[in-house]
């Protein structure tokens, strides 16, 4: 695709008239958007990040199909293995496969990743965009809700739920999913404050619009920029949040995996087994750079400053 | 007639006190008129019209008193469905910056088709046509195909077609213009408020035209509404208002107009500021900056009719004490 802005409109110049070449221009209309993930393409860490992320991804839910172990399949006999052709990544001292392990633990830390992060982009949005929309007591009384929920202690939280509900994978999600909400409600709050005092917001208005409409067409689309951003930034965050909890115990539970706890283990055998420890360690610690890679590169493109110079 | 505005007053209510935005406001629009509202900055033009389509931010404003009737409903105490199914259908409003009266994330098809969709429950096929047809009457080039772009490719002046377009769209009843241009240069002004007039002959719309520009007024107005310190201090045809002013204050605005002055004169400014809206005026706002101002003018003062088409709110005038110089009607 060209360069050449045949959509200019203006009968003054293009408030952007690029100089450099422009791949990627849709015929009728840039948007936003289209600027922005053009941006984002040039950014070689955020391309790298996205590509990892969405190679991780994609092999931690197919791998453990095409894996010839099963992730609890245990080997008594040859117990810990360092890795050899048959298992690449070594065996732990269960003899279980441990990129068989590590593939099916990704699934388990990549969907409460996700999970929740998807949680708190449909609860911490609309919450926070009512809150911040219609002000006034009701936004008082809910952003007092999220501070009090704020200051609960997380750890001693998901202490409380095991104890009261026993060990349960569903706990942790909604354990993990109750708290990653508020900071985006928080964000999209303050983000809201500012858009609806935008004059498009009050023609809006005068167009008759009713409130969820207002709220939904003019509001949101407004303030996703940070929270795309945000949100791909929780991603990663709640997947630690995962993994500290599983290595302290509270988390996944063995035979079942997840990076958390395939680090724990690994720690406890460091100096004898290093494999155990190093892949999972390494995979993670990847994933995280990419996920965070991938974010910053989105702030980067979506920032407005960015978009009108 | 179509609205009838009486006895309008907003305040804002704040720590520093009660500012009285809007104080007693009545006048009357017929159907397809034009009128005119013109003052100082700060003299409440822009809240008087937010009050009629109930956008004034509550808290701190307050409508305190006043009924618009407007097609058996009034206005000011209606619900807010009824007000919904009013605003952007039946009487629609354009705001002075056309540069953030769009919504910069959605495409300006998606925009003017929205008052279709929502209030005429048109298709979309149907309602994009429409809109297309309304860009391409206030003079947007090859609407079909800009109606796709987003609002930053347009041009201030595009984009205020395209406000107007949205507004007309609904073919409303009246057309609230809050100083619809201000903010662009003088050609593309003229070329918009001839695209207005045209259409609203063609819709049989009638206009609420807020403006500083006198000469605005008495190229497009029929009638005009002189406002000082939230009160309405003249009112009438342009052609009385304009050839006889009855009003110290509309005899000085027109006196200000730097186009009336010999060249090499020191440009005139009325003396003193505006006063403040904080304060309770017992008397005359104006008298504290009026050179024909006496002691009966401290005392309450309302509009009253010099003729059935021109009234005054000056205490002096209409007892006959003062004669006011009269710049002719201007003209463009
Ligand atoms: N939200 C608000 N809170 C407090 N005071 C307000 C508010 N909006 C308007 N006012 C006050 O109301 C008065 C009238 O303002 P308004 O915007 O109607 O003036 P205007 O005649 O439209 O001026 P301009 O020609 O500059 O647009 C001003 O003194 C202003 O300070
Ligand atoms: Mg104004």
């Amino acid at each position: 695709m060209g360069n050449d802005r045949t959509t200019d409109v203006a009968t003054n110049p293009a408030p952007r008239a690029r100089a450099d070449g422009t791949a990627g221009v849709p015929e009728q209309g840039t948007s936003l958007w289209g600027d922005a993930l053009y941006r984002l393409r040039r950014n070689r860490l955020a391309r790298f990040g996205l590509a990892f992320s969405i190679l991780v991804t994609v092999v931690s839910f197919i791998g453990p199909y095409c894996t010839p172990y099963s992730y609890d399949a245990t080997d008594l006999v040859y117990g810990a293995q360092s890795p050899s052709p048959e298992h690449w990544c070594g065996t732990d001292t269960l003899g279980r496969d441990v990129l068989t392990r590590i593939l099916y633990g990704g699934r388990i830390s990549l969907t409460v990743g996700f999970l929740a992060t998807a949680v708190s982009l449909v609860i911490g949005v609309l919450y926070g965009a009512v809150s911040g929309y219609l002000g006034g007591k009701l936004d008082a009384v809910m952003m007092r809700a999220v501070d009090i929920l704020y200051a609960l202690p997380f750890t001693v939280f998901v202490i409380l739920l095991t104890v009261a509900f026993g060990q349960d994978l569903r706990l942790l999600f909604l354990a993990i999913g109750a708290v990653s909400w508020l900071t985006m409600a928080r964000i999209v709050r303050g983000q809201v404050l500012f858009v609806r005092r935008q004059e498009y917001v009050e023609a809006a208005v005068a167009l008759g619009l009713g409130t969820p409409r207002i709220i939904l067409r003019h509001v949101i689309p407004n303030v996703l920029g940070p929270v795309i951003v945000y949100a791909t930034l929780t991603v990663p965050a709640v997947m630690l949040l995962e993994a500290a909890l599983s290595f302290l115990g509270l988390g996944v539970q063995p035979p079942m995996s997840s990076w958390g706890v395939l680090i724990k283990e690994g720690a406890e055998k460091m100096d004898i087994y290093p494999w155990l420890l190093i892949w999972p360690a390494a995979v993670f610690s990847l994933t995280l750079f990419s996920l965070n890679f991938l974010g910053d590169g989105l702030r980067d493109a979506l920032d407005p400053q960015g978009a009108r110079d | 007639m179509l609205l009838d505005v009486d006895n309008l007053r907003t305040y804002f209510h704040s720590r520093h006190g009660t500012v009285r935005a809007v104080d007693g406001v009545s006048f009357s629009l017929g159907a397809g008129e034009t009128l005119g509202v013109v003052g100082e900055s700060g003299c409440g033009k822009s809240v008087m019209c937010m009050s009629l389509l109930g956008l004034i931010p509550q808290p701190p404003g307050r409508i305190e008193s006043g009924r618009a009737r407007f097609g058996g409903v009034d206005l000011l105490a209606c619900s807010a469905s009824e007000l919904r199914a009013v605003r952007g259908c039946r009487i629609s409003m354009v705001f002075q910056d056309p540069m953030t009266s769009l919504n910069p994330y959605l495409r300006v098809s998606t925009q003017v088709v929205e008052p279709l969709l929502y209030h005429k429950g048109l298709s979309q096929p149907a309602a994009l046509e429409q809109a297309i047809a309304a860009l391409d009457a206030v003079g947007i080039p090859d609407a079909a195909r800009r109606i796709h772009a987003y609002p930053y490719e347009f041009s201030g002046g595009m984009r205020q077609r395209v406000m107007i377009a949205m507004a007309l769209v609904t073919r409303p009843e009246i057309l609230i213009a809050d100083e619809p241009t201000t903010a662009l240069d003088v050609t593309v002004q003229a070329q918009i408020l001839e695209r207005v007039r045209t259409m609203q002959r063609e819709l049989g719309t009638a206009m609420i035209l807020v403006t500083h520009d006198l000469g605005v007024v008495a190229g497009v107005c029929d009638r005009i509404l002189v406002m000082y310190a939230g009160r309405i201090v003249e009112s009438g045809t342009v052609r009385a208002v304009f050839g006889t002013p009855a009003h110290p204050y509309t005899a000085a605005l027109q006196k200000s107009i730097p186009a009336l002055h010999r060249k090499g004169d020191p440009l005139y400014t009325i003396g003193g500021q505006p006063p403040d809206l904080r304060r309770e005026i017992a008397g005359c706002a104006f008298a504290e900056r009026c050179e024909f101002a006496v002691e009966c003018c401290q005392r309450p003062v309302e509009l009253r009719p010099l003729t059935a088409e021109h009234w005054t709110a000056c205490t002096r005038r209409l007892a006959g004490d003062i004669t006011l110089p009269g710049a002719g009607t201007t003209s463009r």
